[in-house]
């Protein structure tokens, strides 16, 4: 076959509309299918040598993620309960106001809710949109066998805050398994009784701040990262190996620290009985009844993330610098630049990719980082994830927590792009 | 040589099933975990041959619902607050416990005559009444120590650090008290907006002088530290500080917050039987007992109140310790399981903004 193909080159240069009519293997097949047949084998060759590969990324992580995406908008937990409820929902149409009709379904479910035990369950996802509601269905629910008709009456008897139409409106509205209303309180709104779209009160206010103080505070620490890590990589890169060496254990060795024990060592140097605050006491600087809150508030998270993810900015900055040629600057130098100008024009242009690569992951883990904020965080230095590691493990409202981990990965892929136009996410070098 | 084979085979067996029956209980670590492992793990072990698995939580409720709901449940028992137990309990996440399995009183009184009123529902089973209370460390304080809750919440008069939970619970009620409201009439205030803007405002006043704290271990720490001055705590905590760390603590029992606590046993245990076994077992008027004599927390049975009796060393009476002794009950609260079953996630909403804002 090779040989016929040094054949069809040269027969490709003399005649080219006849060379491909008339081109086959040995055994008959055109060359084109046959070399297309070829490669097929090779490209499902590859596919089955990354299966493995691709069926863990599917598994572990696309899947979790598409099951995430999908609890944001999608929490059946009232629905499923109420059969006779979903019936006059969809015939009557939203606003009417609701009858005996209405009522009888409504005891009809309470009554299947009671014995099945779920109307926990129902009364916490109406809670989630109309506080105060979850006592009305369990209680309601436990009194339901014995209510009569005419059970309009009834019903409000038990509690009149089964008349509220704002009740009714939030009824409806979770009767539909699938809703955007987790997004809505992700970003502090509600809808009111007549089911438009309103901020929460002030009082109530919470993730949208909290969302752009987490990339406030995520560019602050890839700024400060940044400040830090260029001079070390920069002295890493230039010095002798012997040195460079050394140096380069220095920056490993709290990398290889666990995460946990870095964290509390902050805690130990600068909570308010801590190393640094009996220094400064000790030497006078501060009085010993004004000691400097260091920790438990964002001070502390800025410090200790800042620490954590700096070997991420100095690995790819270092890796970037080594291999800069020095006679760059020296030639700069040579025709008469300032020391600042052959930076600022030879050097600085080079590290480019090492800044974009170090500042892309340090933010980027930093938009998501939990522990550290939890640990020294405080009350006012808890970022998004703290938010919705509270809604998984505490609140238990996964619908929300789904919903405020979307919209995170949303605003990174967002960032991600706007890198890639300013950038050039080719103009990135990890190592 | 056939049948020696199969009779070694056979207890191999029996071995493996002995070693096999174990019950893993989920707790809330530190000096509790201890009195419950000292009243009821070992000398069930000791009794039944089951062993018992010990694993802590913050707050053993959290886990519960991830673990049923992802069908993957690993604990058997766990240990939880009424309100919690309730809320799980409503929302088909627990086990029912059939009352008759509970031991009768040695004087043969049925268990559900013997259990105070409202410490045995459906699903929980009452282990004790622990408070809510604060403490301060008196080596911070010469003379002008705080006496009452209202000290607690006066940053002019006592400038310093104090540690409170990070919940709403607890923190409100204390809050309304401080603020002169009577313990009678905090949950209907609070059921209002105009209650709970009140306490916010109250929380207000000393919300830069907080140290917030999540695990029941950490107010002594923070106190022994000298993190904080004051701290509101769980009183068992620093009840067993100051008796077996020798701690210069103290605690201030007005504008207490007392509530029972209880075991569970979550849906899909892996060892129901056995769970079911420990809970019957830890119900027990004697075990109940002695777990009031490893830590303060008073036993909610009636027949196990006289059998209390000194620190498990013998140096201190629990009797005055005890959260529900008439002396420590001027000025307290008991913690409405209804209000937190229905306003845990909105009040908490609350607290959590007011801590960011």
């Amino acid at each position: 076959m090779g040989k016929q193909m040094t054949d069809t080159a040269n027969s490709l240069d003399n005649r080219p509309t006849q060379a491909e009519i008339d081109l086959t293997t040995v055994d008959g097949t055109p060359l084109k299918a046959a070399l297309a047949n070829a490669q097929k084998r090779a490209r499902r060759r590859a596919l089955f040598l990354v299966l493995p590969l691709l069926l863990f990324v599917l598994i572990t992580f696309l899947a979790p993620i598409g099951q995430m995406l999908l609890r944001s908008v999608h929490n059946p937990s009232f629905s499923d309960h109420i059969p006779n409820l979903s019936v006059w929902f969809d015939e009557n149409p939203a606003g009417t106001e609701p009858g005996e009709a209405a009522y009888e379904a409504l005891v009809l479910d309470l009554r299947s809710m009671r014995a099945d035990k779920t109307m926990g369950i129902a009364g916490t996802r109406i809670n989630y949109d109309l506080p105060g509601s979850r006592s009305l269905f369990t209680s309601t629910a436990r009194k339901a066998g014995a209510l009569e008709p005419p059970f309009q009456e009834a019903v409000i008897a038990t509690n009149e805050k089964w008349a509220n139409p704002k009740l009714w409106q939030v009824m409806r509205g979770a009767s539909s398994a699938y809703t955007v209303d987790f997004y809505l309180a992700a970003l502090d709104r509600t809808r009111d009784v007549n089911g438009d779209i309103v901020a929460v009160d002030d009082d109530r206010k919470i993730y949208a701040a909290n969302f752009l103080k987490t990339l406030f505070l995520a560019g602050l620490i890839t700024f400060c990262c940044l400040i830090l890590a260029f001079p070390v990589a920069h002295l890493l890169a230039t010095l002798p190996l012997r040195q460079s060496n050394l140096l380069m254990i220095f920056v490993l060795l709290p990398f290889w620290t666990s995460l946990l024990v870095r964290t509390t060592s902050w805690i130990v140097l600068l909570q308010s009985q801590g190393v640094v605050n009996d220094t400064l006491v000790a030497t006078g600087i501060v009085a010993d009844e004004s000691r400097i809150q260091m920790i438990y508030n964002q001070t502390g998270t800025i410090v200790a993330m800042i620490h954590i993810l700096l070997p991420f900015m100095i690995l790819p900055l270092y890796s970037v610098m080594r291999p800069i040629n020095p006679s760059y600057v020296r030639a700069a130098r040579s025709l008469g630049a300032t020391s600042w100008t052959a930076f600022r024009r030879i050097y600085l242009p080079q590290t480019i990719p090492g800044m974009g690569a170090g500042g892309l992951l340090v933010f980027i883990l930093g938009v998501g980082y939990y522990i550290t904020p939890a640990l020294v965080g405080g009350a006012s230095g808890q970022l998004i994830s703290n938010f919705i590691a509270f809604h998984m493990q505490k609140s238990l409202n996964w619908s929300l927590a789904a919903a405020l981990a979307t919209l995170l990965l949303l605003m990174v892929l967002l960032l991600y792009w706007l890198y890639d136009r300013l950038v050039g996410i080719d103009n990135l070098k990890l190592g | 040589m056939k049948r020696t084979l199969l009779i070694a085979t056979a207890m191999t067996g029996f071995a493996f099933a002995a070693q096999a029956a174990e019950v893993t209980v989920l707790g809330w670590g530190g000096a509790y975990t201890k009195s419950q492992s000292e009243a009821y793990h070992k000398p069930f072990t000791a009794e039944t041959g089951i062993t018992v698995n010990s694993v802590d939580a913050d707050n053993p409720a959290t886990p519960i619902k991830a673990q049923v709901e992802a069908g993957n449940v690993t604990i058997d028992v766990a240990s939880v607050e009424f309100a919690d137990g309730i809320r799980l309990c409503d929302e088909g996440l627990l086990e029912e416990i059939d009352h008759s399995i509970l031991p009768a009183a040695p004087d043969g009184t049925p268990a559900t005559d013997d259990f105070l009123p409202g410490s045995l529902t459906e699903c929980i089973i009452g282990t004790d009444v622990y408070a809510t209370v604060f403490a301060f460390n008196a080596s911070k304080f010469d003379g002008n120590a705080p006496t009452s809750i209202a000290d607690f919440f006066d940053p002019a008069a006592f400038p310093g650090k104090r540690g409170m939970r990070k919940t709403a619970k607890a923190n409100l009620e204390m809050a309304l008290m401080a603020d002169g409201v009577p313990a009678a009439e905090v949950y209907d205030l609070l059921g209002t907006d105009e209650g709970v803007d009140r306490a916010f405002a109250k929380l207000d006043e000393i919300k830069d002088m907080i140290v917030w704290w999540e695990a029941g271990a950490q107010p002594p720490q923070l106190l022994a530290d000298g993190e904080v001055d004051m701290s509101t705590a769980y009183n068992g905590r620093i009840f067993n500080a100051v008796v077996g760390e020798q701690q210069p603590f103290e605690i201030i029992w007005d504008g207490q917050v007392y509530e029972f606590e209880g075991y569970v046993i979550p849906k899909g245990a892996p060892n129901m039987e056995e769970a079911k076994a420990f809970v019957a077992f830890a119900a027990g008027t004697e075990a109940l007992a002695k777990a009031a004599e490893w830590i303060s927390y008073g036993p909610p049975r009636v027949s196990s109140g006289p059998l209390v009796g000194k620190y498990f060393d013998g140096s201190i009476e629990m009797g005055p310790n005890l959260p529900t002794t008439a002396a420590n009950l001027t000025n307290a609260l008991a913690s409405s399981n209804d209000f937190w079953a229905d306003k845990d996630t909105e009040l908490n909403e609350r607290f959590n903004a007011w801590l960011a804002n």
